[in-house]
């Protein structure tokens, strides 16, 4: 492995992190359809201004170009992928054949997801899998890079060196269980956690706290999760629609109190306020942009959180 | 038990239409609790049929009878002198008895009238809820007498995950989270120790056709 002998898997994420720099990673959803020009439409917006891209995987459970295909064609583009894998959509066989392959053909990040549920998506009557569980595939990984094997025992003929992510939401209850769930994933492997879009500052931050205080910040690197809002409409979305999300009013009120044509600027503003918060918070190790369908803002909101230049490693 | 709820009867209408002299077979065991195939239903569903095929103008010869247990040999062996003249056989059974009727008269079809959907519990009359998915390795004594595999829309055994909404499954409103269930009662109970380790990958092993063979048993061919 030459020169990466010290890091498990040599991605620019993992190097970043592990210099110490505050990461700041982003979101491509791969298109509906083999539109490739869209993939690398979307990745033009993103280079230079994240440390890697998360590929979605089927998100919300509709049918989309593969996420390890358009994150080879990201690659191509100049942007390092931060490749996502659903448990809903793949058993043990296919998920570990996936991951040789993407390896083989250059990714060095995986986020590992439960995955919506089917019913929310345009195939309501599919089979979700679900053979292993999110935890239970952090585990499945670490085993192939760190011990060289299957989940059924059998050796790997050139393990797959995969930086390992999960997703941690510090808003969904139980409150009081959240730290041990996130306990559960640093037991089971995992090298960082993304967590879900933060609003209420006030409870992150004690999650973060609690975080520390259980050691688990000094064994994986927490991102932490910022969509900006574009809308009064959007963040009355998210409060009201998106399990597992929660919008303060202050925040609703914020966007409502801005003028006419500056509710996105607002959301971002927030956004910006929240990122500078990050950046100095014990236990925040970057973060990670959810820019939904807004690509193209990536670069703007990077520039006025401060966030460039990307560091080099 | 085991609860079913009636096919369709359009459904219905076109497993039977090329046959014009059958036995409806009812089944006196889970399927009659759960009102779907005991006696009453064998005896409305024969009515039912009668009488669109009279509509029809296609009229069928249909008869009725109600055994025990249709997954049971003993039971079954009742129907060996009444199934001769019928050109088919139509069962209120769960999906078991089904195949055992159909096994025992392999020159028979044999026409399933239910759907099985699960092995649950009686809320009320009427009102059946899954409980049970036959997962040959039972977690219930760690996960607080609560299903992981049942009970939540994933199936996790790592759970509640992300989607879990102020005690409801992001699947629904009215779909408790399984994992939120486990933990209070859990935690009530002073057992959250059960669930703070990771759970590794489990050995599923209902993916073939499983077998039991109690201790002291044998089956009857190894028997000799």
């Amino acid at each position: 492995m030459g020169s990466d002998n010290n890091f498990k898997s040599g991605s620019n994420l993992e190097k970043v992190l592990s210099a110490g720099h505050f990461a700041f990673t982003g979101e491509l959803g791969p298109p509906r359809g083999g539109n490739a020009a869209e993939v690398r439409e979307k990745a033009k917006h993103l280079v230079g201004m994240v440390d890697a891209v998360n590929i979605t995987d089927n998100q919300t459970a509709m049918v989309r170009m593969s996420s390890w295909a358009a994150g080879l064609l990201v690659i191509e583009e100049g942007l390092e992928p931060n490749y996502q894998m659903v448990c809903r959509d793949r058993n043990r066989l296919a998920m570990q054949a996936d991951i040789l392959g993407a390896y083989a053909l250059g990714i060095r990040n995986i986020l590992c997801l439960s995955g919506d549920h089917q019913k929310f998506g345009d195939h309501p009557q599919a089979k979700g899998v679900f053979d292993i569980d999110s935890m239970q595939l952090i585990n499945m990984i670490k085993n192939m890079r760190d011990e060289g094997r299957f989940l059924g025992g059998d050796e790997i003929d050139e393990p797959p060196k995969m930086f390992i992510g999960a997703a941690c939401n510090p808003f969904a209850q139980p409150h009081e269980w959240r730290l041990h769930r996130l306990a559960k994933k640093v037991a089971a492997g995992v090298d960082f956690v993304q967590t879900q879009c933060i609003y209420n500052m006030e409870r992150f931050r004690e999650f973060v706290k609690g975080a520390v205080d259980m050691g688990l910040t000094d064994k994986c690197y927490l991102l932490a999760g910022v969509t900006p809002m574009k809308s009064v409409g959007m963040a009355r979305y998210m409060a009201n629609k998106v399990p597992g999300m929660d919008v303060p009013d202050e925040i609703i009120g914020r966007l409502k109190g801005a003028p006419k044509g500056k509710k996105a600027a607002e959301g971002i503003k927030i956004a910006c306020e929240q990122i500078e918060e990050f950046k100095q918070m014990e236990g925040v190790a970057g973060v990670h942009l959810m820019a939904i369908e807004w690509e193209h803002k990536v670069p703007e909101i990077a520039q006025q959180a401060q966030v460039l230049p990307r560091p080099e490693v | 038990m085991i609860v079913g709820k009636r096919k369709p009867f359009e459904e219905i209408k076109d497993l039977i239409g090329p046959f014009d002299k059958v036995l409806n077979v009812g089944c006196g065991t889970c399927v009659a609790v759960c009102l779907v195939g005991g006696e009453k239903e064998v005896d409305v569903l024969s009515a039912e049929i009668d009488m669109a095929r009279r509509l029809d103008e296609k009229p069928i010869e249909i008869d009725s009878i109600t055994v025990e247990r249709q997954c049971d040999r003993e039971y079954l062996e009742a129907l060996d002198d009444k199934v001769e003249g019928y050109d088919a056989l139509l069962t209120m059974a769960c999906g078991a008895g089904v195949q055992f009727l159909a096994e025992r008269y392999p020159d028979k079809p044999v026409l399933p009238m239910v759907d099985t959907t699960f092995i649950g519990v009686n809320q009320d009359v009427g009102w059946y809820e899954e409980r049970c998915r036959s997962c040959s390795s039972c977690v219930l004594g760690v996960t607080g007498g609560v299903c992981p595999v049942t009970m939540c829309a994933k199936s996790l055994y790592n759970g509640p995950c992300g989607g879990t909404n102020h005690g409801k499954c992001e699947i629904s409103d009215d779909q408790d989270c399984a994992w939120h269930l486990i933990y209070e009662r859990l935690a009530n109970q002073g057992r959250l120790d059960n669930i703070i380790a990771f759970t590794p990958a489990r050995e599923h092993e209902n993916q073939v056709p499983r077998t039991t063979i109690q201790p002291g048993y044998r089956k009857p061919e190894s028997k000799q």
